[in-house]
């Protein structure tokens, strides 16, 4: 039941948010006691979760559809636990941050994020093929509609795009749904799918077939210029739960679906996975030196540490996996923290030219103190939740192959150039024109919302055991079946 | 002994939280009570720690463990042996003195509170740094004093050159972390665990590339420990206050490189060619940077090119095996140069932040305390006889000289000569700021500086003279038994060795440089400026330090920034989203286009079209 209330608290949230209306002064009170309620359920699944076994639990299984042997079927594992937490925990700071910058439509505003809130809990615990392919479609309508009607100036443009390039990622693996639905005997269990044998040739079909969903999503190279886009004209909450969670679904997709049902194939294909995966971070990496925009040069630097998720994953040793796992949760806060802190610039001077700041650490002291710490989280630096990720996965990367550790390593010096050097330019210097001059420092509901995110990016630095430790089951389970051949 | 170590890490942690996030809650004088009163205990308790280790203690112990990954745990602990206790006792003496100076340097700064957290937290950095009992750790410490040192070089934020400087220092000691974080990859991929002790244990019967290994390790000190040719930051460094560059730019971070090869000395043991490459590196170092600090005029650049020159010294060191010397080398540098930084400083405040040499002149008449401080600091810097310079400076001399490692004659050679050019900076030094004719403004004549400054500079003067003493137990006694390996050289006791130091080479050409300096600087100061001229081109590749921060700029920050725009420029937008994103999005409206034309609504040309194709049809059948 846990899982149930998790979708459908913040889903019910959403629709109560629109029923009360715009001029309701109630209205934000009810979207924030809806997304700290849909938290709130989440937190038993922490404490109660079991981390000696692989085994899916708070599993839920319900017919839906029985014409097709559709199941209304939930679960989670130490793979997918920690992203239903992380989705709610963002959804506060998200409620939070748009209390009084949303003017317009305040209801449709919450409604959106809430609803996709609930959406995005029921891809992480789906356990039926369709009932998860509804949810990570209908991720998209809620999306669409924020970038669409909140975003800046170019929003239409960026919200097709956004809208096309991942619908028609899906398409192909809607495909690849079905056959696997007949290759199953006619089941959408994602977990008998597992167990499924299938030649390699059907496996490497099966593949690029999950592969273009899952790659637009992430974004892997050459398949990502729809994100900067995306991010520039979305508003910064939008940002910040594309940033933080959506990106999520591809490499999560990746771990539930394409590791395990096709083990063959990514072993065969690996080459190409490491590789693009290098691609983004190597070259990704230099393109986001040269971004004017800011919120353009976090997009990109979210690519490159996507990155390092794929190639972990693609590694197939224990450092890589976790890494990656750990890595994409890191993200998760750091890049929101990132969009926010842009967001709280944004706010004030409506503008994401980085030559239109310079000297901001003179009038907000605060704010440049809090940018501080995570400019040096996306720099990976230790002690903060961006170096344990990265670290892992270059161990696990050096167990392989010295270049390939080499190439990714590079990140250290990258990383902290695009950030430290973009931080030096809008916050450093002496104050750089009137409106600099003007700017108030954070208020206290700025100040709670980047404070809890780097409460939570300190504790992941200093003490990330917790994390890793609910995943060990699950991820050497996974490991142990991707290591056994299919065919 | 586990509380103790605890409180050593720790305090300095707590009290630069107190300062830092004290805000309104804490005042100025809070600030400062609460970072001194912090390091304080942690500088007793080390002391407390370095006894017990004197009388054969030591300590191995897990704090708690930070991470697992599958069956590996990392974690966070602390390893306390001779070599570890030496550091925390240097680490916190140099940190307290430095922070009692920082009262009256930094006494009307507006960012007095910031600055006291800071120091604090680079000292609890440094610590974690030197305790650690594994690599994952190490580097934990490694990357904090680098953060810390970033924050402190670009203290002053509104200054675009301080902020430069701290952009540029972090950036090229990432290149060394780059390789250090690779090399401990490797030690992983090998050992599967990342403990000290595990690995010098197993390292010996390996088949692990050691070679590639301490090699990459090294790269990490050279970043820290600015060797050549990831030295541009330090020189830079200096924009950051003159405490900051005492404390970090010289006594402590830049030598974690130095202790980090000696900790990991039981691995280069076991590969003479990255000793070799490390010997080489070293001397290079110590001659190449001693000729920059001839030709500066910033006095704290000066003392900055001093301090990279002593670093190749104790590098030189660590590839001859003599690691005991090298770290004795930097226990008495940290005092010395500590004095000569801290003294700089005096004077620099004195003549209103005035750093140029050509405006100075006469001071000893104007501040006698730092006068005298700065002396013995130079002396011990050039190396005479009596002074902590002399010995530690002698024993690496003498132990590359007796080095059979490869390259071992060309680093003699080096070092050798350096020690002319050393004495002849340090004492130009010495002469220009404080004899000869005064050339500061008269209108506001110098004077001495409180208290709080000239007692620092006292405290670390007499260690600059008195740690040399030590040099018996330290390098050729049995003080690092069991830490390091042991320097095999003829010792008969303290005034034999300084006896022998009279009569051997390196005294006459310190001899030399002091007198050199005497010539040109007071004797004949026009004389300088002919034989620049004469020079040519020659003086102008060293007084542009050789040209590295040109190429870097141009070969890497210029290079990464055009391939970024050639990528995004190129790559993104004109190949991903014009060609392909939006061309199939073209090709698609082209497509529509076309067929849009069938679709005139006219009936006429639908019957004409239908016409046409029953005829076609009709064709079709009738032919067969």
């Amino acid at each position: 039941m846990i899982l149930s209330a998790a979708i459908w608290i913040p889903i019910v949230a959403g629709v109560l948010v629109l029923a009360a209306g715009d001029r309701n002064p109630w209205t934000r009170w009810i979207a924030l006691a809806g997304a700290v309620l849909g938290f709130l359920v989440t937190i038993p699944l922490w404490t109660g979760f079991d981390p000696s076994t692989s085994a899916m639990q708070f599993t839920e299984l319900r017919p839906w559809i029985q014409r097709f042997n559709i199941n209304y079927h939930l679960g989670v594992d130490g793979i997918s636990l920690l992203f239903v937490l992380l989705n709610s925990f963002i959804t506060i700071l998200v409620v939070i941050a748009g209390w009084t910058v949303i003017e317009t439509r305040v209801a449709q505003y919450y409604a959106a994020f809430l609803i996709m809130s609930g959406l995005l809990n029921g891809v992480f615990s789906a356990l039926d093929a369709v009932l998860f392919y509804v949810f990570f479609e209908g991720t998209l309508i809620p999306m669409f509609i924020i970038i669409g009607i909140w975003g800046g100036p170019n929003r239409v443009y960026a919200a097709v795009k956004f809208f096309l390039y991942t619908l028609f990622g899906s398409l192909l693996m809607l495909i690849a749904l079905l056959y696997l639905y007949n290759q199953a005997g006619g089941s959408f269990a994602i977990l008998d799918w597992h167990k499924l044998p299938l030649p390699l040739g059907v496996q490497i079909a099966l593949f690029f077939g999950f592969l273009f969903a899952f790659a637009v999503k992430v974004p892997m190279w050459p398949v990502h210029t729809w994100l900067p886009d995306a991010h520039t004209e979305a508003p910064t909450g939008g940002s910040v739960v594309l940033a933080a969670i959506l990106l999520k679904l591809g490499a999560y997709g990746f771990v539930r679906f394409t590791l395990p049902i096709m083990p063959d194939a990514c072993k065969h294909l690996a080459w190409l996975m490491v590789a693009l995966s290098l691609i983004a971070i190597v070259y990704i990496g230099l393109v986001t030196l040269v971004q004017t925009d800011m919120k353009k040069l976090i997009a990109y630097s979210s690519i490159s540490h996507m990155g390092f998720v794929t190639l972990g994953f693609f590694l197939f040793n224990i450092y890589g996996l976790e890494g990656g796992l750990v890595q994409m949760i890191s993200h998760g806060f750091v890049s929101a923290a990132m969009f926010l802190c842009v967001g709280v610039l944004y706010d004030r001077m409506h503008s994401r030219a980085i030559s239109d700041y310079g000297g901001v650490v003179n009038t907000m002291p605060r704010f440049a103190s809090f940018m501080m710490l995570f400019a040096m989280a996306n720099s990976g630096l230790p002690a903060t939740s961006g170096f344990v990720g990265e670290f892992m996965v270059i161990l696990g990367a050096m167990q392989q192959n010295f270049w390939l550790a080499f190439a990714a390593a590079t990140t250290l010096v990258l990383g902290a150039a695009y950030t430290l050097w973009m931080y030096k330019r809008v916050i450093f210097g002496p104050v750089a024109n009137d409106h600099v001059a003007k700017l108030p420092d954070l208020n206290y509901r700025e100040f709670i919302v980047l404070g809890l995110l780097a409460l939570a990016i300190l504790w992941m630095g200093v003490y990330p055991r917790p994390f890793t430790e609910v995943m060990h089951s699950s991820v050497s389970e996974l490991l142990r079946h991707v290591s056994v051949p299919k065919q | 002994m586990k509380q103790l170590a605890v409180i050593v890490a720790f305090a300095p942690l707590i009290g630069a939280l107190v300062a830092g996030l004290g805000g309104r809650w804490i005042t100025r004088q809070g600030a400062h009570s609460v970072t001194i009163f912090s390091v304080l205990l942690s500088f007793l308790a080390s002391c407390v720690i370095f006894v017990d280790v004197l009388k054969g203690a030591s300590f191995n112990e897990t704090i708690y463990t930070w991470l697992t990954v599958g069956d590996t745990r990392f974690h966070i602990g602390f390893l306390i042996d001779r070599l570890t206790a030496l550091m925390m006792v240097v680490v916190t003496f140099v940190s307290l003195m430095v922070h009692v100076y920082t009262i009256g340097y930094m006494a009307d700064d507006p960012g007095y509170k910031r600055f006291f957290a800071y120091i604090s937290l680079f000292t609890f950095s440094m610590l974690m740094l030197v305790m650690a009992n594994n690599f994952a750790q190490l580097f934990f410490g490694w990357e904090a004093v680098g953060l810390v040192s970033y924050l402190l070089i670009g203290f002053w934020y509104t200054r675009e050159s301080a902020i430069y400087a701290s952009l540029k220092a972090f950036l090229v000691n990432r290149v060394g972390d780059f390789g250090f974080l690779l090399g401990i990859a490797v030690l992983l991929a090998h050992f599967g665990t990342l403990d000290y002790g595990t690995i010098f244990a197993a390292a010996p019967g390996s088949d692990a590339d050691m070679t590639l290994i301490c090699v990459l390790l090294f790269i990490g000190a050279m970043g820290k420990s600015a060797q050549f040719p990831l030295h541009v930051w330090l020189p830079d460094s200096m924009e950051g206050p003159t405490p900051i560059s005492a404390l970090i730019h010289a006594a402590t971070m830049v030598t974690a490189g130095i202790f980090m090869v000696a900790r990991m000395s039981p691995l280069y043991e076991l590969s003479e060619t990255a000793r070799s490459v490390v010997l080489v590196v070293g001397a290079v170092t110590a001659l190449s940077m001693a000729l920059v600090a001839l030709t500066q005029y910033d006095i704290k650049r000066v003392v900055a090119y001093s301090t990279l020159s002593q670093l190749g010294y104790m590098t030189a060191a660590l590839g001859a095996s003599a690691y005991s010397a090298a770290i004795f080398h930097l226990m008495t540098h940290a005092f010395f140069k500590a004095v000569l930084f801290l003294a700089a400083g005096s004077v620099i405040i004195a003549l209103h932040h005035e750093q140029d040499m050509r405006r100075m002149g006469a001071l000893r008449r104007y501040m006698p305390w730092t006068y005298w401080t700065f002396l013995i600091g130079a002396i011990s810097s050039a190396g005479i006889p009596g002074f902590a310079g002399f010995f530690s400076k002698d024993a690496i001399i003498e132990a590359v000289h007796r080095s059979s490692t490869s390259g071992h004659l060309f680093a003699y050679l080096c070092v050798l000569s350096c020690v002319f050019v050393t004495a002849t900076y340090t004492f130009r030094m010495v002469f220009m700021a404080f004899h000869g004719q005064p050339h500061f403004d008269p209108e506001h004549p110098p004077h001495e500086s409180p208290a709080v400054v000239t007692l620092p500079l006292v405290l670390l003067a007499i260690p600059s003279v008195a740690a040399g003493w030590v040099i018996g137990p330290v390098v050729f006694g049995d003080y690092f038994a069991g830490a390091l390996p042991m320097v095999e050289e003829e010792y008969h006791g303290l005034w034999a060795f300084m006896a022998h130091g009279f009569v051997s080479i390196p005294f006459w050409l310190a001899l030399a440089g002091i007198v050199t300096a005497w010539y040109l600087y007071l004797k004949r100061p026009a004389l300088p400026k002919w034989i620049a001229r004469q020079l040519g081109p020659l003086y102008a590749l060293v007084e542009r330090k050789y040209g590295f921060d040109e190429l870097y700029a141009w070969l890497f920050a210029g290079g990464a920034r055009n391939l970024g725009q050639g990528f995004w420029r190129f790559g993104d937008q004109s190949l991903i989203d014009g060609l392909m994103v939006n061309g199939s999005a073209r090709v698609v409206g082209w497509f529509a286009s076309v067929v849009r034309l069938f679709q005139t609504g006219f009936v006429y040309q639908y019957a004409f079209t239908m016409l046409i194709g029953v005829v076609l049809l009709a064709f079709w059948f009738l032919r067969k």
